[in-house]
């Protein structure tokens, strides 16, 4: 089983009360993929990220992480949410919290690494972001695009294997996208395993190694970027790209 | 100015007495809402237990206790406590424990709304880095919880402060049982109790004025 992928999602059901989400998915996410999710609001795209690390947890259907399935019974999903980095759109920095805090305080917590060397860490990350200079600020004085790019360092911490984002530029200010999405980009081009959820069809169409089209719950189509966008299959996909490229 | 004279003359000579009421109500406060706080802090956790047994024991003990009138709840364990553990016969610790059981429970509810106060967003971020429930609890949404929680708390301690003076049927020392021993030393009525008045709000118009400082402070650094 070396080739195994890094997720493999099947048979995935999940609704909220009589509202069906996600209506059967079976997926894969191999080791060093990028896949981003695109599809019209309200199609699951959220839910079924959430399901990946069970922040959402499935009505039915299985979800393996590294050969493991974490759906089953018994098993401790802390442990494996540690090496599954997620970003949130609203970035969800924790505000009581210093700039370098935020990062260091779930490896000083969970990997029991001494907080100088989380804290050692953390100087790096915050420096491949070029945020060096915040290190000891509030988060309430940064910018939106500030916070995310915090937001990714401190997922990056924990040295995930993969990382998901969850629209993870919607909520910016437009001149604020471009130095999120240059994270993510130089994060990819690393080899970062990632499941990225995004409006951005450009940013997708450039970094995705596949890109799935998600309406009404399920998979409506998938493919590499240039044929799902140069050359949709399906009617909805075809309607929601004319919509989304005018 | 007869009136005046006579209350000044009940001021000078009992004050004293007064004073001792202020040290027993301010006390009997202080135990109420510290222990109060420890009780409605973990009251508040079982009601939002994952357990829907935990949380009905819990959602009834706290709609029954603010569901009755204080001075029942002083009544039944005044009476209670002693006949049920014998060694609790202190009207003092009976009481005090009345309150305490009390006012737990109108905490806890100011413990669970400072708690669901905090953005849901704070808890996802929380467990997606793998942190546990309890971690995610002390470390990311309690200290964030208490900036909602202390004003209201400070309150919640002006509110039984004037609540104690029930607690004067029993004669406990409270400024309100001075009162009628003063009342009954003197035959007054009117000007003691004048006395009694000024001292209850001086005590809470001067802990709401620091409450609304405090708070003022909490919002400002943040
Ligand atoms: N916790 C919840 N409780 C109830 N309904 C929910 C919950 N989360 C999502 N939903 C509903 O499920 C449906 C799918 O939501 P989801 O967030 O997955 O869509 P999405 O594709 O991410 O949309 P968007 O592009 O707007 O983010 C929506 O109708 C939404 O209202
Ligand atoms: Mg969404």
């Amino acid at each position: 089983m070396t080739d195994q992928p890094m997720i493999y999602v099947e048979d995935l059901y999940k609704g909220f009360g009589t509202l069906k989400v996600l209506k059967g998915i079976t997926e894969h996410v191999n080791k060093g993929e990028v896949v981003s999710i695109i599809g019209p609001s309200g199609s699951g795209k959220s839910t079924f990220l959430r399901c990946l690390n069970l922040l959402e947890e499935p009505d039915s259907g299985k979800v393996f992480f590294e050969g493991v399935e974490i759906t089953a019974k018994g098993v401790n999903i802390n442990v494996h949410r540690q090496r599954m980095g997620m970003v949130f759109q609203l970035f969800n920095i924790f505000p009581h919290l210093s700039v370098i805090e935020n990062i260091s305080i779930a490896p000083t917590m969970l990997k029991g690494i001494p907080k100088a060397q989380s804290k050692k860490a953390a100087e790096l990350l915050l420096e491949r972001v070029g945020l060096q200079d915040k290190r000891n600020e509030h988060p309430s004085k940064l910018s939106g695009g500030q916070k995310q790019r915090l937001a990714i360092i401190r997922a990056l911490a924990m040295e995930p294997d993969v990382m998901l984002f969850d629209e993870p530029t919607s909520a910016l200010d437009p001149e604020m996208v471009g130095e999120v999405l240059d994270v993510i980009k130089s994060l990819v081009s690393e080899g970062m395993t990632s499941v990225i959820v995004t409006h951005e069809m450009g940013f997708a169409r450039e970094i995705s190694d596949r890109v799935l089209f998600m309406d009404e719950g399920m998979i409506a189509e998938q493919g590499p970027p240039q044929a799902l966008f140069g050359d949709p299959q399906n009617q909805r996909t075809k309607e929601f790209l004319s919509k989304v490229l005018y | 100015m007869i009136f005046l004279e006579k209350t000044l003359a009940v001021a000078t000579k009992y004050g004293y007495m007064f004073v001792d009421g202020i040290f027993y109500t301010l006390l009997l406060s202080a135990i109420t809402v510290f222990f109060g706080t420890i009780m409605g802090s973990l009251l508040s956790m079982l009601r939002m237990s994952r357990f829907s047994v935990v949380r009905f024991i819990a959602t009834a003990y706290i709609e029954i206790i603010r569901g009755t009138p204080l001075l029942l709840q002083l009544y039944l364990f005044y009476f209670l406590l002693p006949d049920l553990l014998p060694f609790l016969d202190d009207k003092f610790l009976c009481i005090c424990i009345a309150l305490v059981l009390n006012s737990a429970a109108y905490i806890s509810e100011i413990v669970r709304a400072g708690i669901q106060a905090v953005d849901r967003g704070q808890a996802e971020a929380a467990r997606s880095l793998g942190m546990s429930g309890v971690q995610n609890m002390l470390r990311i949404i309690l200290p964030q919880a208490v900036r909602n929680i202390l004003p209201a708390l400070c309150n919640e301690f002006i509110m039984v402060i004037k609540e104690t003076s029930l607690a004067s049927t029993f004669f406990i020392g409270d400024i309100m049982s001075q009162y009628k021993k003063i009342q009954g030393l003197t035959y007054l009525v009117i000007e003691p109790l004048l006395i009694a008045g000024i001292i209850y709000f001086m005590l809470t118009f001067s802990l709401s004025k620091v409450v609304a400082a405090f708070e003022r402070r909490l919002k400002t650094s943040d």
